[in-house]
């Protein structure tokens, strides 16, 4: 078969499975959508801005498992990109970014819209490639699916000038099945006597915490996590980025753990004598201080990439190794061993742990008249039948949709981690969406978050992906005001949303539904009406409590047991403590 | 601590940059960096000094690791390994004791004078980065000109190697 460079690309995508393409076109690669023009198997979605397309591929990604893909055009487009990228560096999540270039003799010439795609994405990709010659184009682009998706996942950047999508020249092409790099192993398997020693850890605990983050379900590994957990009676804490490969509402989750994860959560973390910890990175808002960090554990550590593995905790038994794989092992070596767990230890441990949890550290105060954001999420919650894949925006609302939606399967919560970026939850939901498009998809949000995206609504309404937006209003910047609030004296600094929009009229405006909500009595039917209208997309307008904050929270320079808890929760504390009933 | 850390690199543009990036990206420090192709012309060899606590070395080393050019790596110093550097130094030879004063001190140093005019010297200096320490102060700081040295590079000693 001769096929043209660009034609190579979309028959490179249909041999390697891709069925949706997220892009922009652009003077670089109008060769390249010359070609799309003309098939149907790759469908391309028009974005309206390359950050869009990035994040709606990286939605796709997390939620399918499947790398997502994009196409954009040269300088702008590349650049456009970047924030994309960068997001689904940090959270692991694979993309191939195809980004278009000036023709190779004019690379350097400063040519119109020349940007060294290569030089600016290299510091947030896992890999990156100039294509510098067609013979080699088929093969890059297997190189960039087999990069981004094996070992520890990431985003790739395949530059590709002008000059090799030209239509005129053709070569042979073949699918290349298989790649090689000899540079690049991603095939680790955790070492049989490191994990024997595990096992002897695991067994000889009095006070044991399981800790698991995103790498399970980058590693499809929830199966062999649940049989593991139950097998054991052990607690489990998970990441942000891990919500949901354990089920939410099963008793031996005791909650996320973290800057705004439970007390009972931080507290066993403060407390055990073994961590187990897989698939999970010791990101700084879940240490805190790492001086303090569980002063009375050893260490297990699990994770595909030697560099997560005493990277800011030391590891006492380092298991380098596929989070799936693993935990088959330890599963087999548990099933063979002679020792056994300390159930009196457990049922001891259990016992401290449920006296935490009998505070419940998530309570929240109503107010009459107004909308809880908290209340917002559990009526989402219920009216999904906690079954609804849901995105989120980043601030305040990403942590309540944390808190308060009881994952219990993976690839539901879809957010930005690791970079945290505002404007990830629209485009990601439409990416989900067209995954899944018998699914309901929330984007939960902020009026400042949403206001990033925003103008994919527009992509929404043409390709008919019906997504809720479930926008708690609080007119505020509402994470960096409870910053200000907590740390600079209620100096609130440029972070009140004045002259917001009319988010009913804009949702209008975009062809979709708008529905304001202001009154706690009217939370309900609204929310029961945007799921109901399945073939629309509804933006609901929450107008929440505005000096809600969120809690507990652990502030800088703070252990897991120092954490600060809601004014209600401090009268809850004092009255158990009086009685006598929390340790 | 002082660490030599010897590197088998994809020879692809690009390749130095995703390398020298990681060292500046994570704040490590980079003492030295050499790079040349080797007899297999799709292979670079590359030798950094760095320095750093235990922890960051072993960062350093995962981290390089990491990288898809990266192709193998050894961190030398806790093996058995000769490192070398080599320098030029141009410095002013005017009249006769000065002549004779720079020639001794090269001698003493197993330098060679590979330039001569009538008013400079060049030398050429191979050896430890402390040896070249001590030619240029030995030298008298006037009479140094231009100093050109290339980083320090390493080797194994005995039978093993950083090979494919
Ligand atoms: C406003 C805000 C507040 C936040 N507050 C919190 C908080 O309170 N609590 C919290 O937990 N987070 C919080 N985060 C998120 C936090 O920043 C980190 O993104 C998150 O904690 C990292 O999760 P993780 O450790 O699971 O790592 P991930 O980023 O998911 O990394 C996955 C790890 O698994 C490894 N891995 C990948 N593949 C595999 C495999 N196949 N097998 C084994 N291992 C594998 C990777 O190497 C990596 O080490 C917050 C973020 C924001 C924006
Ligand atoms: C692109 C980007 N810019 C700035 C920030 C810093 N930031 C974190 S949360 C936040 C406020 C978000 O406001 P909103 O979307 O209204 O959510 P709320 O906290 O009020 O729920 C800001 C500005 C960020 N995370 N991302
Ligand atoms: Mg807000």
């Amino acid at each position: 078969m001769e096929l043209s460079g660009s034609e190579i690309i979309i028959q490179f995508l249909k041999d390697e499975g891709v069925k949706h393409l997220f892009g922009y076109p652009g003077g670089a690669v109008l060769h390249i959508y010359d070609a799309l023009q003309k098939q149907d198997d790759v469908e391309h979605i028009l974005v309206r801005h390359e950050q869009g397309a990035t994040h709606a591929a990286d939605g796709y990604a997390r939620a399918t498992g499947k790398p997502g893909v994009c196409l954009v055009t040269s300088g702008p487009g590349a650049t456009n990109a970047i924030t994309g990228i960068a997001t689904a560096y940090m959270d692991s999540i694979p993309l191939v970014v195809l980004t278009g270039q000036v023709p190779s003799h004019a690379i350097g010439s400063d040519a119109f819209q020349e940007v060294d795609a290569v030089g600016v994405s290299r510091p947030c990709v896992k890999h990156n490639f100039l294509v510098k010659d067609l013979n080699k184009l088929a093969e890059t682009l297997k190189k960039a699916f087999y990069v981004a998706t094996t070992g520890r996942p990431g985003p790739v950047v395949v530059d590709i000038p002008k000059d090799i999508t030209a239509p005129h020249i053709k070569i042979p092409y073949q699918y290349p099945e298989k790649i090689e790099l000899r540079s690049y192993n991603p095939n680790f398997k955790g070492h049989p006597r490191q994990i024997k020693r595990a096992v002897e850890l695991i067994l000889n605990a009095k006070r044991p915490m399981i800790y698991t983050g995103g790498g399970i379900i980058l590693d499809n590994a929830s199966e062999e996590l649940r049989n593991f957990v139950r097998k054991l009676g052990y607690p489990i804490t998970q990441t942000l980025m891990g919500l949901g490969a354990f089920p939410g509402t099963d008793p031996h989750f005791i909650g996320m753990l973290g800057m705004h994860g439970t007390y009972e959560a931080n507290m066993a973390m403060h407390e055990c004598d073994v961590l187990i910890c897989i698939g999970a990175r010791f990101d700084d808002r879940i240490t805190g201080v790492t001086s303090k960090f569980c002063p009375y554990a050893q260490v297990i550590h699990i994770d595909i990439d030697p560099a997560s593995i005493s990277k800011t905790i030391n590891a006492d038994i380092p298991i380098v190794g596929g989070a799936k794989q693993v935990l088959v092992e330890l599963i087999k070596q548990l099933d063979q061993t002679e020792l056994k767990v300390d159930k009196k230890a457990l049922d001891a441990w259990w016992k401290t742990i449920k006296s935490w949890q009998s505070q419940n550290s998530f309570a929240y105060e109503q107010k009459k008249g107004l909308i809880q954001p908290q209340a917002a999420i559990e009526e989402l919650y219920k009216v999904t039948n906690g079954d609804a894949y849901i995105t989120s925006d980043v601030g305040q609302h990403q942590m309540y949709a944390a808190q308060f939606y009881h994952f219990d399967e993976p690839r539901r919560w879809i957010n930005s981690g690791g970079l945290g970026t505002m404007g990830f939850g629209l485009p990601a939901a439409m990416g989900v969406k067209l995954a899944f498009p018998d699914k309901d998809v929330a984007c939960v949000t902020g009026e400042g978050s949403i206001q990033m995206c925003i103008q994919e609504l527009s992509t929404c309404l043409q390709y008919d992906l019906p997504v809720k937006i479930i926008n708690l209003n609080n007119r505020y910047l509402g994470m960096v005001r409870q910053w200000q609030e907590f740390f600079y004296e209620k100096r609130y600094s440029h972070v009140y949303m004045d002259s917001l929009p009319d988010f009913v009229k804009l949702a209008e405006a975009y062809g979709h539904v708008g529905i304001l909500v202001e009154n706690p009595d009217d939370l309900h039917d609204a929310m029961v009406e945007a799921f109901k209208l399945k073939d629309r997309t509804v933006f609901l307008d929450i107008i929440t409590d505005q000096e809600a904050n969120v809690y507990p929270m652990i502030s800088a320079g703070k252990a897991h047991n120092e954490m600060d808890i809601s004014p209600l929760q401090q009268k809850v504390q004092a009255s158990l403590k009086a009685k006598g009933e929390l340790v | 601590m002082r660490h030599i850390i010897s590197l088998l690199v994809e020879n692809e543009a690009g390749a130095l940059s995703r390398i020298s990036g990681l060292f500046s990206a994570r704040g490590y420090n980079i003492e030295s960096l050499t790079v040349a192709t080797t007899e297999d012309h799709t292979l670079s060899r590359m030798t950094i000094i760095t320095t750093g606590s235990d922890r960051i070395i072993e960062q350093i080393t995962k981290q390089l690791n990491k990288l898809v050019d990266v192709v193998k790596l050894q961190d030398f110093t806790e093996g058995n390994f000769i490192e070398r550097e080599m320098m030029f130094v141009k410095v002013k030879a005017d009249g006769e004791s000065q002549r004779a004063e720079v020639k001794r001190l090269s001698d003493i140093f197993r330098a060679r004078i590979i330039d001569v005019t009538d008013t400079t010297f060049c030398i050429e200096l191979t050896g430890a980065g402390d040896k070249l320490d001590a030619y240029i102060k030995a030298m008298h700081e006037n009479n140094i000109v231009e100093v050109v040295r290339s980083g320090s590079m390493g080797i194994m000693r005995g039978e093993k190697a950083l090979t494919l």
